[in-house]
């Protein structure tokens, strides 16, 4: 597996079939993530973030999702994989955390179980083990007394804590990759910072990659190396974090900044993006944002702008963008074509 | 834990002396004098006096109830008016070959309820669920005594497989687990069966369809537990709330099964209820009414307690 990248998707499409329409939640996204990196895939609701990050373990609901393109997860072809190999990759090589974690863990059964469960699922070893396993991982995610806490209920725990016995159930078998689905958003701004730093470290301390979305600029640019900016379905910007926040090229990434409090926005008003996003029941062609670019021309309506590489390592979906002279990095350029 | 438990059991007496109440009560409400039913048309009136002191039906009813009561909690459950002997023993019997009815029924419709509920549930909106829905509410639908007749016409009458009437051969009530009895139970415990397996099967589907869309399901499946872990997540989750419908259905078949057990002349104290209200034999009436009764308040008792077992959520003070 070495020198290949932990994924690595080409044209990735999901699109959700029920009897009124079909919607292409994610309309062919070329995605690559190495090793140890932290990926930051930002975007409003219904950009087709979380449907992405289930993508890759082939979680979207079965029987009403189709998944075409090309995606390889830790060598794995998650296209054709059969689903008991999946399951032996899900939760040991790649695993996931959530948004909810009152919704997300199991009512009935006390966060110890849930956690030896899957210590036991793919480790083999016994139940005294994985409960012992346990104990040292609430530790790991700094769960105060966490002996008491391992015999406890997600009901009594609070937001942070259950995000934290959420994160030592992901992290329980040392996954390659860690998915996190918007993972601090339910919590409040102090527990957020705490849960962000707790993520930065285990990641660090772990190698893990990680993917983790988020409609928080701020959480982006707390934790990710690189971030990829979704719209409609699409990635329409990428590049490394410090790059697209200092200088955001396409007007969905300007628009975003400028309707969020950061340093560069300190003495201006915010500002919104007017309209909103496609309805994705109906195709269209060209650019996604078009109706509510201020920049939109007659061009911009034809055909989906391909990408223009502004920089090294940045890609961009805009027609007023040019592409740099100099020459970069080929791997993920040539990734992005 | 244990103060809940000492509470939830507490709580039962003041709702079974309650009970007895409404017991009592209601049979004085009903039309019709009992001593009607024990005399000649033609009987002086002094006799019918005497007969009705003797039986203390002319005391004002707090007093007879009263007695009643004292009676009643030292095992006296009254005499019946027809028969003139103690109703206890009667009532014993009855009660165990209603047991094993409601019981067997019982088993069969839950047992029937879970696994096709659970299928339905899995596979929702398919035409397999549709099918199985629809196969739900015409077992709700159908009427039991209707069923009852309907089965002994064909596996009785017909095909001769098996016997229509009684608890076993020969006109025998003694009950024992053996073929020779076990035919009789057959076609008495599947038509019981019918209703709470349709009760069941929609209980369950719901409840594994709401489940299986749930946030932690996707988790598990995230963390790559096999399907059987899955399941146990599922049923765990689905138990307390199916436990309580179970519960409640086991009680109505203890009660409810008195068309069932006239249609099929199974001796079960439906049967002796039915008898009793035609003969307006008062105590055995009141004592099986009771007895009934009683038996739904002990059953919510323990499907409570159980369902505190299972669910922390329900109380851990």
């Amino acid at each position: 597996m070495t020198g290949q990248p932990l994924v690595r998707a080409r044209g990735l499409r999901v699109s959700f079939i029920s009897r009124e329409a079909t919607v292409t939640a994610v309309n062919g996204i070329d995605l690559d993530l190495d090793e140890g990196e932290v990926l930051c895939i930002l975007g409003e609701s219904g950009s087709g973030k979380s449907v992405t990050l289930r993508a890759l373990l082939r979680l979207n609901p079965k029987g009403k999702t189709v998944m075409t393109g090309a995606l390889a997860v830790a060598g794995h072809d998650i296209m054709t994989i059969p689903d008991g190999r999946l399951s032996a990759v899900r939760g040991k090589v790649v695993s996931m955390i959530f948004q909810e974690p009152m919704t997300a863990l199991d009512p009935v059964f006390t966060i110890g179980y849930q956690i030896a469960e899957t210590l036991i699922r793919h480790e083999g070893i016994s139940r005294r083990e994985a409960d012992r396993r346990a104990l040292e991982l609430l530790e790991l995610v700094q769960i105060p007394s966490a002996r008491r806490r391992l015999g406890a209920y997600p009901h009594e725990l609070s937001g942070g804590l259950r995000q934290r016995a959420m994160i030592a159930m992901a992290i329980s078998c040392r996954p390659k990759l860690l998915l996190a689905d918007e993972p601090t958003t339910a919590l409040d701004a102090t527990v957020q910072i705490q849960i962000l730093l707790l993520l930065r470290s285990l990641q660090q301390e772990l190698g893990m990659g990680v993917i983790f979305v988020t409609h928080d600029l701020g959480v982006a640019g707390e934790i990710a190396d690189r971030i990829a900016v979704m719209y409609a379905g699409r990635i329409v910007e990428l590049g490394s974090t410090v790059d697209v926040m200092r200088q955001p090229f396409h007007p969905y990434t300007q628009g975003l900044m400028g309707a969020t409090v950061h340093s560069g926005t300190r003495g201006k008003r915010l500002t919104t993006i007017p309209g909103a996003p496609p309805d994705l029941r109906f195709p269209f062609e060209g650019c996604a944002f078009a109706p509510r670019c201020s920049h939109a021309s007659d061009a911009c309506r034809e055909s989906m702008p391909a990408f223009r590489h502004p920089g090294p390592g940045r890609a961009v979906r805009c027609i007023r963008v040019e592409d740099a002279e100099i020459k970069h990095s080929p791997k993920r350029v040539s990734a992005m074509a | 834990m244990l103060f809940y438990i000492v509470r939830r059991v507490v709580y039962v007496i003041p709702i079974a002396l309650a009970v007895s109440l409404v017991c009592f009560l209601l049979v004085h409400i009903a039309p019709g004098d009992p001593i009607d039913a024990m005399v000649q048309p033609d009987t002086p009136q002094e006799v019918i006096d005497r007969v009705r002191s003797e039986y203390g039906l002319d005391r004002p009813l707090p007093v007879q109830f009263g007695l009643w009561l004292a009676k009643l909690v030292q095992g006296d459950f009254g005499t019946s008016l027809i028969k003139g002997r103690p109703v206890l023993p009667d009532l014993v019997s009855a009660s165990g070959a209603t047991f094993v009815l409601a019981c067997t029924g019982g088993l069969l419709g839950v047992l029937a309820g879970c696994i096709l509920g659970g299928i339905a549930g899995v596979y929702r909106e398919s035409w397999l669920d549709r099918v199985l829905l629809g196969t739900a509410v015409a077992g709700v639908s159908v009427p039991h005594y209707w069923l009852g007749m309907v089965m002994v016409i064909i596996f009785s009458v017909n095909l001769n497989l098996l016997p229509a009437m009684g608890s076993g051969p020969g006109g025998s009530t003694a009950w024992a687990w053996d073929w020779a009895h076990l035919r009789y139970l057959i076609l008495p415990s599947v038509t019981l069966a019918v209703i709470p397996a349709g009760i069941v099967t929609r209980t369950v589907r719901g409840l594994v369809s709401d489940i299986i869309s749930q946030d932690y399901i996707t988790t598990l499946r995230g963390k790559g537990l096999r399907r059987a872990g899955i399941v146990r997540h599922v049923v765990l989750n689905a138990a307390p709330t199916v436990l309580a419908v179970v519960g409640l259905q086991l009680a109505n078949l203890m009660g409810g099964s008195i068309l069932v057990e006239t249609v099929f002349a199974w001796p079960g104290t439906g049967m002796m209820l039915n008898t009793a209200i035609f003969q307006r034999d008062l105590p055995v009436l009141q004592a099986t009414t009771l007895l009934l009764a009683l038996f739904f308040v002990v059953l919510n008792l323990v499907v409570d307690l159980i369902q505190t077992a299972i669910d922390p959520r329900i109380s851990r003070r």
